[in-house]
């Protein structure tokens, strides 16, 4: 029992100790072997599947219109619903002998789909939905329907590292803090989402890998090497001043050599160009900046990427149009990376994710679009999910206002992902108990 | 940018006080080597000299330029202070009622009411579509008066002549925590930043009866919506746990207790509203007073409670001097002699702030090495501190304000009712970046990407910075490679010998011994790079 935990929280907290050492040495030298992940801090054996297991969240923000997304097409109530919107059965692409299928636009999906590589939940929600984006989107990060705390995946990382759970003063178990290992998260974007932040661990952020970097040497090239040698140097000791090992001196000296490390490693990853072209939009280069870093073996857990513009109040077409446009960005872009991925021989070990804040309402408005609504589909990449659609829509009859209720807690995907592919606490993690939905194929 | 208005006598010659006082530069030893400092008695007005002023600027302040710095030492400690603290005496831009408009998220009228129950009980979709509409669109409008406030607080922030004046009123924005995203209510979440720059240095007694009228507090904290028969116990639990006495120091049944007390507190579009029918007049028991309570009974209990002046006097202490605990022994110990004697002050003043921070900005343990320089700086802190002591050009605020942003900073949102936890939570490899990119971008107007338009017309002055530096310690020339880095480090660090002193002597080597603009502007961009910068 006790080693498990050892193995488990270590991996993330490879950090030392400097009490003891009387100048501060840099972290980066004490780590055996950057940047690759160790053996023995592994999770428990899934057949089949590395133990480097990597789970990529793709977030779609403004409320992805699920009910366009993943269409039931054999209800009337959708059709008289949505007059101008609605998919035409004609134009929707079946899923076997399923009664829902895809928006034209997400074809590529239905491709991986035909190879058992998409697992799609329907009615994903939460009791007494709340239909403004930052409320809502900051339940789904903190995983609390008061969208309090810090946020889910954060705290998967403080509970590895130091056995804290959910809570604001949640305390340790009493194991010594050790730094955590700074690449434990990255999310793409200009700042790290709430999703990942947790008490100890800060996920690293940036948009592009230029500009995780220091930007004086655009200003004159000369300076990098002076800079890069500053940042070596480190804080000398000052007399009278606490005590070294412990002190912010020593704490920043190390965060800047683990900035300049973690750039340096992290821009060499990035250089390389993937094995397939991906399209042209913007979650394609995150992903494929994501594909790029899973390959040089980064001992990078969780990866974050986003796209927005779901929030079609207006004009949001059907089949062609708006939505359709953004459907079809957020389908090339993940058909890419698999493709990406499996060409590099890293498919098996990724698991991606895709939720967005809520779902839209069931009628389309005056304005050929669609309001805020409430449970949506949500999906899940790889070769190891557990493949096909996994329950019923929700009912188009038996409405909350106009507004679908919804029929699988957001939690039990998460529990799912945490329990099965991360092998960690869910129940511990997300502060209750939920019902692991059963995101894996079974072997 | 002007700010300590009080103009120096341009006759009395540059620095009529010796600036070293007699102590090396950089961070000296005042003490035996070991001992800290805790003696809360003053500070030596010999003893007061250009680190010292320096030190006193930065935490009583944002900062500010070597002339100011000099102003302080020529001062001596006392007056410094009390210019520092009576800032009520400098004149400055008052802030009114009129400053942003408080009707955007206005209620709804009567006869919107009244559409919007027609609309909901006849299942009208397109009027209730329209009502969302506006709603919607007002939320909108909403958002970005509230970028404007922000920005409008980050420039007071650094034009004010009053600059503990703006670091108190982040202070209670820190601890009176309320997020712009919760209440969505830009103009309430102005009116709570003006109640707490009205009470910054008063007395905090007052400041907790304000709190509990407050509309965003109120709004924040759900207790609009207490009522007597169903209380909502989160203003309660926070006014206890986080305002005012600390975890532990309540039971579950205060909380209880509290909540009845606080019901029918509430508000009515911009103005606190007592709702008579919603208060729960009955008798209660809180924290071993009894009586029919209401929410300022309650304060006034609360007041009274010893934990109450050890809880605020630790967070000034946090906030002014050091992290407490700090995990060294030696520190704590002193740091605790510290905080008992400004508990004393604010439970013997009633809670008056200026007499315990007057005590504390004058003290020794104040100036002890082990709390010069070991600060770690909030984003506010870095930018604010950046614009003011070295005079960067205004700049573009919404970038400033998206950068403290991705530094974990965004004024009026803070993360949690918790405030901002601070210290090394605002340093890791990301924010690490985005701090040194933002101190390139205001010292050469270099963006992420691309260039500010302005870069070119506005530049930083580093000749005026050179003469500043020559007069504030004298002996130093541009003649003097070594000089000149000692004056541009005392200044910008604190300290002469940065690990990367070596680096900043072998660049102006490199550039013919020469200070000219650029060689300057290379010289704080590494220097602002450097670990040692994000200390204060």
């Amino acid at each position: 029992m006790l080693s498990t935990a050892y193995t488990r929280r270590s991996f993330l907290s490879q950090g030392i100790t400097l009490a003891s050492a009387s100048v501060a040495v840099p972290y980066f030298i004490q780590r055996t072997a950057f940047g690759l992940p160790h053996a023995e801090h592994g999770m428990t054996a899934i057949p089949g599947v590395d133990q480097d297991r990597v789970l990529v969240v793709i977030q779609l923000g403004g409320g992805n219109d699920g009910l366009n997304n993943v269409i039931p097409f054999g209800e009337s109530a959708y059709y008289k619903a949505r007059p101008a919107i609605g998919i035409r059965e004609d134009k929707v692409v079946k899923l076997g002998q399923a009664a829902v299928g895809l928006h034209p636009s997400l074809a590529p999906i239905a491709d991986m789909y035909n190879q058992g590589q998409v697992s799609i939940v329907q009615g994903v929600g939460y009791p007494n939905p709340n239909r403004s984006h930052f409320k809502s989107m900051d339940i789904w990060h903190t995983a609390d329907t008061s969208a309090t705390g810090d946020g889910w995946i954060g705290r998967y990382f403080d509970s590895e590292c130091v056995g804290f759970g959910k809570s604001e003063s949640g305390k340790g178990d009493g194991a010594a803090v050790k730094d955590a290992n700074p690449q434990a998260g990255i999310a793409i974007g200009r700042e790290a989402p709430l999703a990942m932040r947790g008490r100890m661990v800060s996920p690293l952020s940036f948009e592009s890998a230029d500009l995780f970097r220091w930007n004086g040497q655009d200003v004159d090239k000369t300076l990098e090497a002076y800079y890069k040698r500053i940042a070596e140097a480190g804080i000398a000791p000052v007399e009278g001043g606490a005590s070294l090992g412990n002190s912010n001196s020593a704490f920043l000296t190390r965060t800047a050599l683990d900035a300049q490390v973690s750039s340096a490693t992290i821009r060499r990853a990035v250089a390389q160009k993937g094995a397939v072209a991906y399209p042209n939009s913007d979650l394609s280069r995150q992903l494929q900046m994501v594909s790029a870093m899973i390959n040089a073996k980064l001992s990078t857990r969780v990866y974050y990427v986003s796209m927005g513009g779901f929030d079609t109040h207006a004009g949001q077409g059907g089949e062609n149009g708006r939505h359709a446009n953004l459907l079809g960005q957020f389908a090339q872009a993940v058909k890419a990376f698999y493709a990406d991925l499996k060409a590099q021989r890293n498919d098996g070990r990724v698991l991606t994710m895709s939720f967005s804040e809520f779902g839209r309402r069931v009628g389309q408005n005056a304005s050929g679009g669609t309001d805020h609504g409430t449970a949506g589909p949500m999906m899940l990449f790889g070769p190891m999910v557990n493949p096909g659609v996994m329950n019923a829509h929700p009912s188009m009859r038996d409405l909350d206002q106009g507004d679908l209720k919804f029929t699988v807690d957001f939690r039990s995907v998460y529990a799912g992902v945490l329990g099965s592919w991360l092998s960690a606490d869910s129940e511990k993690i997300l502060e209750g108990r939920y019902e692991l939905a059963p995101v894996l194929k079974k072997i | 940018m002007d700010s300590m208005d009080i103009a120096p006598n341009s006759n009395s010659p540059a620095a009529a006080k010796p600036i070293a006082s007699g102590r090396p530069a950089g961070k000296a030893a005042a003490n035996r080597p070991g001992a800290i400092n805790s003696s809360t008695s003053a500070l030596a007005a010999k003893d007061f000299g250009f680190e010292e002023a320096r030190h006193l600027l930065w935490r009583a302040g944002f900062g500010g330029s070597a002339e100011q710095v000099q102003l302080l030492v020529r001062w001596g400690p006392e007056k410094s202070v009390d210019a520092l603290l009576d800032f009520e005496k400098t004149p400055f831009t008052p802030v009114t009622e009129k400053d942003f408009d408080k009707d955007i998220m206005r209620p709804y009228t009567s006869e919107e009411r009244q559409m919007q129950r027609t609309a909901a009980g006849s299942r009208d979709e397109n009027t209730l579509a329209e009502l969302r509409l506006r709603r919607q669109n007002a939320e909108q409008l909403d958002r970005e008066q509230m970028r404007d406030v922000q920005r409008w607080w980050l420039k007071r922030m650094i034009e004010s002549p009053r600059p503990l004046e703006e670091k108190l009123t982040l202070f209670w924005h820190g601890h009176f925590a309320t997020n712009y995203r919760t209440i969505e209510d830009s103009y309430h979440m102005f009116r709570q930043n003006s109640l707490l720059r009205k009470h910054a240095a008063g007395n905090f007694g007052e400041l907790l009866h304000e709190i509990i009228r407050d509309p965003a507090m109120l709004a924040y904290l759900n207790n609009n919506q207490s009522r007597k028969g169903k209380p909502n116990e989160n203003l309660a639990r926070e006014i206890m746990e986080l305002f005012s006495l600390g975890v532990g120091q309540y039971s579950e049944a205060d909380i209880k207790e509290g909540a009845r007390a606080l019901t029918g507190y509430s508000f009515k579009d911009d103005d606190f509203s007592f709702e008579r029918g919603n208060h729960d007049t009955g008798s209660k028991r809180i924290l071993g007073a009894s009586g029919s309570l209401d929410g300022d009974g309650f304060v006034r209990v609360i007041l009274a409670n010893p934990a109450c002046a050890r809880f605020i006097a630790t967070k000034l202490y946090k906030f002014f001097a050091h992290d407490y605990p700090s995990g060294d022994a030696r520190l704590d110990a002193a740091a605790a002699t510290v905080i008992r004697d400004m508990e004393s002050g604010l439970s013997g003043g009633r809670f008056a702030i200026k007499p315990v921070l007057r005590r504390l900005f004058l003290s020794q343990h104040f100036y002890d090495n082990a709390i010069r320089g070991e600060q770690i700086k909030s984003p506010v802190q870095l930018v604010v501190g950046a614009m003011r002591s070295l005079n960067t050009p205004a700049r573009d605020l919404s970038l400033l304000n998206d950068a403290m942003n991705m530094m974990g900073q965004s004024i009026f949102f803070p993360p949690s009712v918790k405030g901002w936890d601070g210290g090394r939570s605002w340093i890791n490899t990301s924010t690490m970046f985005i701090r040194q990119n933002t101190l390139v971008f205001l010292l050469t107007g270099k963006r992420p990407q691309g260039t500010d338009a302005l870069a070119g017309k506005e530049q930083l002055d580093t000749a005026k910075l050179i003469t500043n530096l020559t007069d504030a310690f004298p002996g130093t020339s541009a003649t003097s490679t070594s000089a000149m880095l000692d004056a541009l480090l005392r200044f910008t660090l604190g300290r002469t010998n940065p690990g990367g002193r070596g680096e900043l002597e072998r660049l102006v080597a490199a550039r013919g011994d020469k200070f000219d603009h650029d060689t300057m502007i290379d010289l704080l961009m590494l220097i602002t790079a450097m670990p040692e910068y994000q200390l204060t």
